[in-house]
């Protein structure tokens, strides 16, 4: 168990992690919020869960699906690309990654 | 039809004496959710042109589908191919899927006619409806109430008379809630039951697409048709669909309700346990045994939900990243400054902090102590209900702990938004099906929900008991 609280670098750290940039005051903002509902959570500590295995599905007549390796039709390149913010001679458009 | 909407069987027979082509009858049903959508913002959006060249492509099917002409709302996170879907956020601005939803093909072959759009709040993540980027949705019994959420757009056009039924989607309580809200029926499925091909993901191990309508038999007629199993979706359940409208009109002589303590303890309004109550004494009336029980683990439900719910949401969100559909901020020189600024500019304050919740409680050193300890209590939660049922055929709770509340009320204050959701959480935990009915109003008039929830695949259970309970109860 490692539930130190919540402080601001973290919520920073998150953030990075989700790509999204704060503003100073939204870290404020967000670390009480986040704080409040996770002191609230704590309460699942008082819950015993030795020897009970994490749900995964919650119908266990859940199994894998498997189909034959076919090909189907799928959607056209141009009906993929027509959201597209930006595209060029059939590619999705970005800046540049390096 | 200067007449209102009451429910599916009569608008047949009116549509079925008319002269007049769909088309232009289709021009009245548009009429009338504009005439009050300036007041209630429950459509984001209506495309006449579309909805009306719609009507015209039926005007010729022979014989006429069981929904034929039937106006029915569609949550904007439904993809309907074409037509602008956007889960009310920003990040989805102009985006028009290229594929329909597999519900939306079941209700086009049904011929129903489907008005897009319904407001909600952001992907979902809300209580009240008020997180939309185009604006809150209004309750139709008072305009100075919330909806409910996140479904609000649909179950406020069902209430306030702009459509006859709707479809919305349901993670924690986001059709029955605000259906017990606005004073209608709404049924969330066993989980797997309908298919979520074409619904955009929340939390995809509690998502589930239901009906919104007027009465239990015009939302076990919508069921019966988006109900079935789907190769495009992977938890989709290969279990045959019953003929649910086979369930209306049976008696519950016999049957066991169970009445769970932990439901009825502190939080809850006065008004809403002496209505509840009222129906518990109806019930018995009707035959029903009444029984005691308990489900000893609800009140880390809430808990539990905002850990799995917001740790899938964070994941399932990960893809708008401006390069594929939707918003791309142009304030950017490289890629990650691209992702970053994009997803700033496109998701609301709610959303974000769901993102941010969610990662925290899967981030290095957090996992276990978070995310993988509510996926064991969550196991504790759906023995509570396997236990229950193997005494009881289906349980009785309120929907929402109070009524509809005022706008703004809880809106700087999340975790007090979230407990709204307490009645109706675990039944997501569970993967179980439960409806949503009216069972009174209050004194200011607002609708109170009963909610009834059963054991998997027992919507059949469901709807007898409803069907019951609405035929028999004092309006």
């Amino acid at each position: 168990m490692n539930k130190e609280s919540i402080n601001e670098e973290v919520v920073r750290h998150i953030a990075a992690l989700s790509r999204l940039s704060l503003s100073d005051t939204d870290v404020k903002k967000y670390q009480s919020q986040l704080k409040n509902i996770l002191d609230y959570i704590e309460q699942l500590d008082e819950v015993n869960t030795e020897d009970i295995p994490p749900t995964t599905h919650v119908l266990s007549s859940m199994k894998n699906v498997f189909r034959e390796d076919v090909a189907k039709d799928s959607l056209s390149q141009e009906e993929v690309l027509d959201n597209a913010p930006s595209r060029r001679n059939g590619f999705f458009r970005v800046p540049k990654v390096i | 039809m200067e007449k209102a909407y009451t429910n599916i069987n009569d608008f047949r027979d009116w549509i079925n004496g008319q002269d007049r082509p769909l088309s232009e009858l289709s021009k009245i049903m548009i009429d009338r959710v504009k005439s009050i959508n300036d007041d209630i913002n429950s459509f984001i959006s209506v495309d006449e042109d579309l909805i009306s060249g719609c009507a015209a492509a039926l005007e010729k099917q022979d014989p006429r589908g069981a929904l034929w002409g039937v106006p029915v709302a569609v949550k904007d996170n439904i993809c309907i191919k074409g037509r602008l879907t956007t889960c009310a956020s920003h990040i989805l601005d102009g985006f028009r899927p290229p594929y329909n939803a597999t519900v939306i093909e079941k209700l086009d072959k049904a011929a129903a006619l489907l008005f897009g759009r319904a407001n909600m709040d952001e992907f979902a993540f809300g209580s009240s409806c008020e997180t939309s980027c185009y604006g809150p949705t209004r309750n139709p019994k008072d305009l100075s109430c919330i909806p409910g959420g996140s479904s609000g757009g649909s179950a406020a056009a069902v209430a306030g008379g702009q459509v006859l039924a709707a479809i919305g989607s349901d993670t924690g309580g986001s059709i029955r809630q605000p259906a017990s809200m606005c004073g209608i029926v709404s049924i969330k499925p066993t989980y797997g039951r309908v298919s979520r091909y074409g619904l955009i993901a929340f939390a995809s191990s509690l998502d589930q697409i239901g009906p919104l309508a007027r009465n239990v038999e015009d939302c076990a007629a919508l069921l019966e048709i988006i109900a079935g199993y789907d190769e495009k979706d992977s938890t989709s359940v290969d279990k045959e669909v019953p003929k649910y409208t086979e369930s209306l009109g049976k008696d519950v002589k016999g049957l066991t309700i169970g009445i769970p303590a932990e439901y009825f303890g502190e939080g809850m309004d006065k008004e809403v346990r002496s209505k509840v109550e009222d129906a518990v004494n109806l019930m018995k009336k009707l035959g029903a045994v009444i029984k005691n029980i308990s489900l000893p683990h609800t009140r880390y439900a809430v808990s539990c939900y905002y850990i799995i719910a917001p740790a899938e949401a964070s994941s399932n969100l990960a893809r708008y990243d401006g390069v594929h559909y939707g918003l791309r901020s142009e304030a950017c020189d490289d890629m990650v400054e691209m992702y970053t600024a994009t997803r700033n500019e496109g998701f609301g304050a709610e959303v974000k902090r769901r993102i941010l919740l969610g990662t925290y409680s899967l981030s290095s050193g957090y996992y276990d102590a978070y995310y993988l300890k509510a996926l064991k209590v969550r196991t504790r939660i759906s023995d509570d209900f396997k236990k229950a049922f193997e005494e009881c055929d289906c349980i009785l709770t309120p929907t929402s702990p109070s009524t509809a509340f005022e706008l703004g009320e809880k809106m700087d204050d999340p975790l007090k938004m979230y407990l709204s959701d307490i009645y109706t959480i675990p039944a997501n935990l569970a993967g179980i099906p439960a409806i949503s009915l009216p069972c009174g109003e209050d004194r200011k008039g607002l609708p109170v929900g009963l909610q009834l929830m059963a054991g998997p695949f027992a919507e059949d259970v469901l709807i007898r008991v409803a069907h019951a309970f609405e035929s028999n109860s004092v309006k």
